[in-house]
This record gives structure tokens, C-alpha cells and sequence, in this order.
């Protein structure tokens, strides 16, 4: 068992000790809230329909083969993000003020929220659990070369480290670089080069090969 | 506060762990924690910067202890206490023993999509110029209110450069001063400001290193005249 599975299981540990508690405790808080009228629990049932499959990385992806694909959409994209990603029809809670940044060979983009949980949900969905973990808000803004090599990428030395804590309403979204390789493909191809990570900053588009690797 | 949500360059946690294919939620509980947290979001009794206040300033070793799903869950208890929504003995039964408090707004399951896909803009009109201008040097104040603020404390005595303007939008440190509705709801402008790695770390710091906030006015102090 590698040392990433030892913790992953071992957190998993805990969690089972707290499930049945939690299940208890979470389905008590539903149906008090129901009886006392403050929530209609068809309500709860939108809420996780739309989260779970209607909102999600795929909707950034599709925002970033766009903007690989169309000069123009791009320009609209840096100018005016919150614009552009709703004439996609992305919009709403945690996307209301969006800004977009583009990686180049020069600058490597990466996006944390140090105080709390902060994402652009319309265009990445929930995010992860690691991002809202203490290892990453503590040590995305000093050290995000270390926090980079945790997930095994490499920026070299050369390239600017351009990190952006989310401490207001401004939501951001990281345009990774286009793989080479990737020229006569149609947006529909590109968006599936489009990693969740490639757009928070913590890794890359895949690669057409690793594309191939991974479907294999 | 100086909390220990204000987590940016704390040292000890260990190496961050990404899970292959990670389910969305890892519990059924998180699934519904959630679900309520969202929906009661749109009550009418509090705001994103008071619900923010209630996670940060539960006990330090509980919120360092919990998964975000459960502070999630424990903030949004204590908000509904201190309101008298409900009591300790109805959310330990799940049932109701008091009557509900009047004008708690109910999101219906048919307005729900439409809430989740208009959101709640931050911005305001405002009525006074931006004091700073892009490519201006500010300084991040040195302040450490013991309420809710967003400007964290790795910042703070640091001097950094205007990047962006994002126009005003409601600040959060006011925002909290009331915590029955109406809300208070004062606007400033609202800054991305960006600071060198090494003034903010010294040797320490990635190579090549840039880090941004966004800061609004009440956050900064000038420096240097406008360019």
C-alpha cells in the first residue's frame, strides 16, 4: 500500500466513526427545518441534481476550448470574464463577478482561498476537498512550487508563480496553456484536454498522448 | 479575527493530498449538509459574510478537527440558535417544540433553480471616486479587528501594487454589525492587489512568486501619489 493510500484510508477511518452520527444528526436538522417551515425538501432535492449533474468542471472546460478556439472570445473572456461565461449560459451562486487568467510560457496562474472555501462553482462545480483543506490555503501562497510538486507538475524556475487568493466575491478561472499538438481539433475534442486542476492552477491541460494514456 | 481560518502561510499541515477520482461527497450526509446549508442560505437571517463569521469564529481546535461539510453544518446550527430559529433540544430531537420564528424566508423547490443560477452580486452604485489607481503602491493597514474581516493576515504592513479595480462592492467587515435583518450595507471599492513573494516571505517564498488579495479601501493605505 503506497504512503497516499495509508492516509487516504486512514481518513476514511475517521469518517466512518462520525458517519452514522452525522447521518443521524444531519436527517434530524432536515426534517426539524421541514416541521418548522423553513425548508421545502423538493427544494434540497434541486440543489443536489444541479450540483451533481448539471454543474461541473465540464462547464470550465467548455469555456476554455472556446476561448483556445476563438480569438475573439478570448479577448472577451479577459476582458469582460462574467459576460462571457454567462453567454455560455454559465451563471449564478459563487460565479456572480468572474475574472479569467490565461497562462502563458512566462506565468503559471494558481487559485486559493486562504480564508475559507472560495470557487467559481458555475464553471468548476464543488470544489474538492483538498482545496478547502488547511495544507493547500496554508501553503498556496507561499510555497505554491511545493504545493505544485504534491501534485506532481513541474513550472520551471524561469516562470512567474502569479497566485490569487480569493478574498472577496471575485471568482477566478485559470486558462491553461494549449497543448501542442491539438490544432485541427474541434471544441467539443479540446474541452475533454481540460482538467478541473488545469483550471484552479494546479496542473496542466493533458497532453493528446496522456489523453490516449489515460482513456486506455 | 485572528483565527485560525486566516490559515495563509502556516507551516505544519503536511503535503497537500489530491484523491484520484474523487466522489463529490464522501458521506451521504455531506450530500444533504449541503443541500440545507444552500437552501437555508436564502432565509432572509443572515448574509455570506455573517455565515462566513459563524464558521471562522467556532472553536479554534473544532474548526481545525472538522471536514468543511461539518463546519458547514455547525455554523449554520449556530446561526439558527443565536436567532431563536430553533433550540438545542430541537435540533438534538429533530422535532419541533417551539413555533417558528416569523419572516424566515422558505426557498421553494420551483425558485430554486432560478436562485442558484441568478446568484447574489456583490457589487453597489457608489458615489465616490476610487482613492487608488492601477500601478499604485498601497500598503495592506496594519489592523487586527477582533469581528470579520477578509484581509488576511500574511498581508497586513505589506506593501503592494494595484492591479485591478473591480468596482465597489459590500464590505464585509461592516456587514456583520447587525444580525437581524436589514442587514448593514455599506459599499467600497474593491482592489486586486498584488505583492511580491519575497516582501511577503523573505527566502522562504516559491521562486518567482506573485500573490494578490482582493482588498477593498478600508484594507489599504497609499503610499506613493496615484501615477
Amino acid at each position: 500500500m503506497t504512503q497516499e493510500h495509508h492516509a487516504h484510508s486512514h481518513d476514511h477511518h475517521n469518517d466512518h466513526s462520525h458517519l452514522s452520527e452525522m447521518d443521524v444528526r444531519v436527517r434530524a436538522l432536515q426534517s426539524l427545518l421541514v416541521e418548522k417551515g423553513y425548508l421545502d425538501p423538493a427544494a434540497l432535492d434541486v440543489v443536489i441534481e444541479t450540483y451533481e449533474h448539471q454543474v461541473g468542471p465540464h462547464n470550465g472546460a467548455r469555456v476554455v476550448a472556446r476561448a483556445w478556439s476563438e480569438p475573439a472570445f478570448f479577448d472577451w473572456l479577459m476582458r469582460d470574464a462574467t459576460a462571457a461565461i454567462a453567454d455560455m449560459g454559465y451563471t449564478g451562486r459563487q460565479g456572480e463577478h468572474m475574472v479569467a487568467v490565461a497562462n502563458t510560457p512566462q506565468t503559471h496562474h494558481m487559485v486559493v482561498c486562504t480564508l475559507c472555501s472560495c470557487y467559481p462553482w458555475p464553471v468548476l462545480g464543488l470544489p474538492p476537498v483538498w482545496y478547502k483543506s488547511a495544507p493547500y490555503r496554508s501553503k498556496a501562497v507561499m510555497d505554491p512550487r511545493g504545493v505544485l510538486a504534491d501534485f506532481g507538475v513541474q513550472v520551471g524556475d524561469e516562470v512567474t508563480l502569479r497566485v490569487w487568493d480569493s478574498t472577496a466575491e471575485v471568482r477566478y478561472l485559470v486558462v491553461p496553456m494549449r497543448p501542442a499538438g491539438t490544432e485541427a481539433w474541434t471544441q467539443e475534442q479540446l474541452a475533454t484536454l481540460v482538467t478541473r486542476d488545469s483550471m484552479i492552477g494546479t496542473g496542466t491541460a493533458l497532453t493528446p498522448s496522456a489523453l490516449t494514456g489515460a482513456a486506455a | 479575527m485572528n483565527g485560525v481560518h486566516d490559515m495563509g502561510g502556516m507551516q505544519g499541515f503536511g503535503p497537500v493530498r489530491p484523491e484520484a477520482n474523487e466522489p463529490l461527497f464522501h458521506a451521504p450526509w455531506e450530500r444533504e449538509a449541503l443541500a440545507i446549508t444552500v437552501a437555508m442560505g436564502a432565509c432572509g437571517q443572515w448574509n455570506i459574510d455573517i455565515s462566513r463569521s459563524a464558521r471562522e469564529s467556532l472553536p479554534p481546535a473544532q474548526y481545525l478537527g472538522s471536514t468543511y461539510y461539518a463546519i458547514w453544518l455547525a455554523g449554520l446550527e449556530k446561526l439558527m440558535l443565536q436567532r431563536g430559529m430553533v433550540n438545542a433540544t430541537e435540533l438534538q430531537t429533530g422535532q419541533a417544540h417551539n413555533p417558528p420564528l416569523p419572516g424566515v424566508r422558505r426557498l421553494d423547490a420551483a425558485q430554486t433553480a432560478q436562485a442558484l443560477a441568478q446568484g447574489t452580486a456583490s457589487t453597489r452604485a457608489i458615489d465616490r471616486q476610487p482613492r487608488f489607481a492601477v500601478g499604485q503602491r498601497v500598503r495592506a493597514r496594519q489592523i487586527h479587528p477582533s469581528g470579520h474581516t477578509r484581509l488576511p493576515r500574511y498581508v497586513r504592513g505589506h506593501t503592494g501594487t494595484v492591479e485591478r479595480v473591480h468596482g465597489a462592492h459590500v464590505f464585509p467587515d461592516t456587514r456583520v454589525g447587525r444580525t437581524v435583518p436589514p442587514f448593514v450595507d455599506d459599499a467600497h471599492w474593491l482592489y486586486t492587489v498584488v505583492f511580491d513573494g519575497q516582501d511577503l516571505w523573505g527566502s522562504s517564498a516559491s521562486t518567482g512568486l506573485l500573490v494578490s488579495v482582493d482588498a477593498w479601501e478600508p484594507y489599504l493605505e497609499a503610499v506613493e501619489a496615484a501615477p
